[in-house]
């Protein structure tokens, strides 16, 4: 996976141009390109219209109940996709709270203390988890990681959070091991690499001469980068964290194979099973035989599509702002 | 018989021994060496210029001093450095206690922008807690009125550290500095990145620092150094790129009568 | 100024210095635990998909189709061609479409319209592909064709595939130096040969890597290909008709009851692990030996 954040500036070889009679194959030329780069403009609006325009009777008729209730009753035509919305919320939450300390921590490893013939291997191998496909995460989740959480993990958060009063409540019901939490853990590996990158990026942005200002009055190495080199992390790491939520909101296969995929209860459990927006189309498409069961899932479709964008667009804003060039970031 | 009043003693001779003193300091970047065998006496409560042409490897000593050489990954130094009797480089030696004990100003002024000026001034102090909360104000009005910037900030205490021109920002660099009570305050070309108002400023602050404390600057400009210091030392790389002190003594010697042609040379702008 | 023989040693002397070194260390620890966990994840990940895959590898696998359960052998052949079928067909729509709009961004655009261009290539960018497989199954599927198809298949791939290699060979075509363009045009090549005939070349691993990663990536997706070539277990190249593929045959595999046929979809895995991982080493090893 290649992130490219491209500049935005005018090439300079748009200035060049040709004179006489070869000028008109440069023309044919240059509108054959122009062609094809209206073709990506066409194949996105075209996307979004369709999805819009498909959607459009279940919007009509669901209104913005869509997103507040639970029901998805294909036999009495009546759909609401909160819970879906619910799972998405509550995974993408998990997985950032378990990722972002983990996903800072390496990165503050390779870039501040790793010597570079240990850190450029350690920044390589965790680059390497954003290469596996979602699928082998999902097998992965499914065969070995929701097993341990239903023997021991789950188990053990019953035992200890079980007993504090609000803790209780997040781990309630039985563990069976496919529910909201292990959806949650499972994408928090798969988007690790993509917060530790960016934090890598945000950790070297920062000058040197302030590591070495707080040194030279005495401060411990880790004092030094508590004082000045975090403060000035803040607005990249939330930047890294909103690419990470990107990612989240549209994994599908790693998730819809651990998450259970049948409840629709919106509970506080994290382990109730659940759906994602992701998940639910994947789960239910086969079963659209009605219109306006089809018509739902494009619209649960269009929801993961304005929100997905949503995140995208303010997360690159804050890399940008935070982050100096060079601008190409290499993600394995 | 009228006897006329004794000459006072030469402003140039120290009173008390050296507070800092190199002994074949030598330091690497890697295999590429910088310095080698320079041994320089630091005169307490004087200022020492460190001149030579660029390259020469002046930095270099200077960071060795206060052992912030060794903050670059893969750099080496070999040598002793005495703080009065120990030797900073010795077995045991904590570089953090080194570094409070010598600070350093630096050539671009480095404030902290996510620190108000205030916090700035305060930011060595609050990494060991000795001064308790309440005594800070009359802490930070007095390194601040040290650095000749009080006036021009008192009223602005809590705006960041990057609201000032560079002349203020680099006295508050030295106003941090000098919260933290060093014996010793190395400065890297302090003035090279500041207008000429804000660096007449510095060298009269300068002056009036080493009452009280030990200094030792880097520039590139001669006549700074010669404004400026009781004692210059002269180095200059040779044709392996290695730096070596050349010739070390009082400034008015040096500047007038050296004793090497090699700094003569450098003086009189044959090169460098 | 504190008197110098009160200060006492260069050594550390005090509880709190103690303390604050201790807290030092104990922050690196951390800082190198965080890092363990992410390699550890990768190692137990991709070591489990060679322990559990390896044993189910084969001839048999790599060349027979999927068998009703209670018949021996079986595996993915069906899925590998069709695979192959639909990233072939994939870049065949994306490799002009964003190549292309490479060319356009690097050599011509100026303006709102270039500017317009580059960002809706970085939204298809950031879309999920899931959106991308709903889009072209409502369109496709559900309209124009009528049932899922591997054709189907091939176009959401190539949506997926389009804005990744437009963005990386933008990016490396911006880096031939303009001397050479303008070297041919002094000699009177015209603009359109300029490019095809030295700039492109020029570039051609960067482009290389561009196409590599992005068949790295569209290999793994599975969802998109769920919703519009559904798969198949029998061996078919018909472009109309549903179309197995690796990834989708890999889920069949493991959502099923039976043991066996997890064994193979760990070695479908196994073999996808190896295909994935050998086009972004190809990728990284390309991009490193490029002069540019």
């Amino acid at each position: 996976m290649r992130m490219v954040v491209t500049a935005s500036a005018d090439p300079p070889a748009a200035q060049l141009k040709t004179r006489g009679s070869a000028a008109t194959g440069d023309q044919r030329f240059a509108g054959l390109t122009i062609l094809m780069a209206t073709g990506a403009l066409t194949t996105f609006l075209a996307l979004a219209t369709l999805l819009a325009a498909y959607s459009w009777p279940s919007l009509v008729r669901y209104g913005p109940g869509f997103l507040t209730t639970t029901a998805w009753d294909p036999v009495f035509a009546r759909f609401g996709a909160a819970h879906l919305v619910y799972g998405t919320l509550v995974t993408s939450a998990v997985a950032l709270l378990l990722a972002t300390p983990i996903a800072v921590g390496t990165a503050l490893f390779v870039a501040e203390y790793a010597p570079d013939w240990l850190g450029e291997p350690v920044a390589f191998l965790v680059e390497l988890l954003a290469v596996i496909p979602s699928i082998i995460y999902g097998l992965w989740g499914f065969f070995v990681l929701a097993p341990i959480m239903r023997e021991t993990v789950e188990p053990a958060l019953q035992a200890t959070l079980g007993h504090v009063p609000l803790g209780g409540a997040l781990v309630a019901g039985p563990a069976m091991g496919r529910d909201l939490l292990t959806g949650g853990v499972i994408l928090a590996l798969m988007i690790l690499p993509t917060i530790m990158v960016v934090a890598r990026e945000v950790f070297r942005a920062v000058p040197d001469t302030q590591r070495e200002g707080m040194l030279a009055l005495g401060a411990t190495h880790w004092e030094a980068v508590r004082y000045a080199v975090l403060p000035y992390v803040a607005g990249g790491i939330a930047g890294a964290m909103g690419l990470g939520l990107a990612r989240a909101l549209g994994e599908t296969m790693a998730v819809t194979m651990v998450i259970g995929n049948s409840s629709r209860a919106i509970s506080p459990s994290l382990f109730t099973p659940g759906y994602t927006l992701a998940s639910a189309i994947a789960n239910q498409f086969t079963e659209a035989d009605t219109p306006i069961y089809f018509s739902a899932i494009v619209e649960v479709a269009l929801v993961l599509l304005l929100v997905s964008t949503l995140v995208n667009l303010l997360a690159r804003l804050l890399v940008a702002r935070f982050v100096r060039a060079p601008a190409a970031v290499s993600a394995g | 018989m009228r006897t006329l009043p004794a000459a006072p003693p030469p402003a140039t001779a120290p009173l008390e021994r050296p507070a800092l003193r190199t002994e074949h300091l030598s330091a690497w970047y890697g295999t590429r060496q910088a310095i080698r065998n320079v041994n320089l006496d630091l005169a307490a409560r004087r200022v020492t210029a460190i001149i030579g042409p660029s390259g020469c490897g002046k930095s270099t000593a200077l960071r060795c001093l206060n052992r912030m050489h060794e903050v670059v990954r893969g750099a080496r130094v070999a040598g002793r450095v005495r703080l009065g009797d120990e030797d900073i480089y010795g077995p045991g030696v904590d570089p953090v206690r080194v570094r409070r004990r010598i600070g350093m100003v630096f050539q671009k002024p480095n404030p902290f922008p996510m620190m108000s000026i205030y916090d700035n001034v305060v930011a060595g102090l609050r990494l060991t807690g000795e001064v308790p909360g309440r005594q800070l104000d009359a802490v930070v009005e007095r390194h601040l009125r040290a650095a000749a910037l009080w006036d021009e900030v008192k009223d602005k205490l809590r705006q960041s550290g990057a609201s000032l021109s560079g002349g203020q920002q680099q006295r508050l660099c030295i106003a941090r500095a000098l919260a933290v009570e060093p014996q010793v305050l190395l400065m890297d070309e302090p003035c090279s990145a500041l207008d000429p108002v804000a660096t007449f400023k510095i060298e009269e602050l300068i002056g009036a620092l080493k009452e009280q404390y030990t200094v030792v600057i880097v520039t590139h400009n001669m006549q700074q150094a010669s404004r400026v210091s009781d004692f210059t030392a002269f180095l200059l790389a040779g044709a392996d790129q290695v730096g070596e002190l050349v010739e070390f003594g009082p400034t008015g010697r040096i500047f007038t009568n050296p004793a090497d042609q090699r700094t003569e040379d450098y003086i009189t702008g044959r090169f460098g | 100024m504190i008197v110098e023989s009160a200060r006492g040693s260069l050594h550390v002397a005090s509880q709190g210095e103690r303390r604050r070194h201790l807290v030092d260390r104990a922050m690196a620890a951390v800082a190198a635990g965080t890092a363990l966990v992410g390699i550890v994840a990768l190692a137990w990940i991709l070591g489990y998909v060679v322990w559990r895959g390896a044993p189910a590898l084969g001839v048999a696998f790599f060349t027979e189709r999927p068998l009703p359960y209670g018949e021996p052998g079986g595996g993915v052949g069906p899925a590998l061609v069709g695979t192959l079928l639909m990233l072939g067909a994939a870049a065949a729509l994306s490799i002009p479409l964003g190549l292309g709009t490479a060319i356009y961004l690097a050599e011509f655009g100026r303006g709102p319209f270039a500017r317009v261009v580059r960002f809706v290539v970085d939204l298809l960018a950031g879309l999920p592909s899931i959106v991308v497989g709903v889009f072209v199954w409502a369109l496709l599927v559900r309209q124009v064709i009528g049932h899922y198809s591997g054709l189907a298949g091939a176009a959401a791939l190539a949506i997926v595939m389009m804005p990744i290699i437009t963005r990386s060979v933008e990016e490396v075509l911006r880096l031939v130096p303009d001397g050479l363009r303008e070297g041919a045009l002094a000699l009177g090549v015209p603009r359109w040969r300029t490019i095809l005939g030295v700039v492109l070349p020029t570039a051609r691993i960067g482009v290389v890597t561009g196409l590599l990663l992005a068949l790295a990536r569209a290999g793994g997706e599975t969802a998109p290909l769920l919703l519009t070539a559904l798969g198949n277990q029998f061996f078919n190249v018909n472009l109309f008709e549903p179309m197995a593929s690796l990834p989708v045959q890999i889920y069949t595999y493991a959502v099923s009851p039976y043991d066996d046929w997890h064994t193979k979809a760990w070695g479908g895995a196994l073999v996808l692990v190896l295909v994935i991982g050998g086009l972004n080493l190809l990728a990284r090893v390309a991009s490193r030996a490029r002069r540019l």
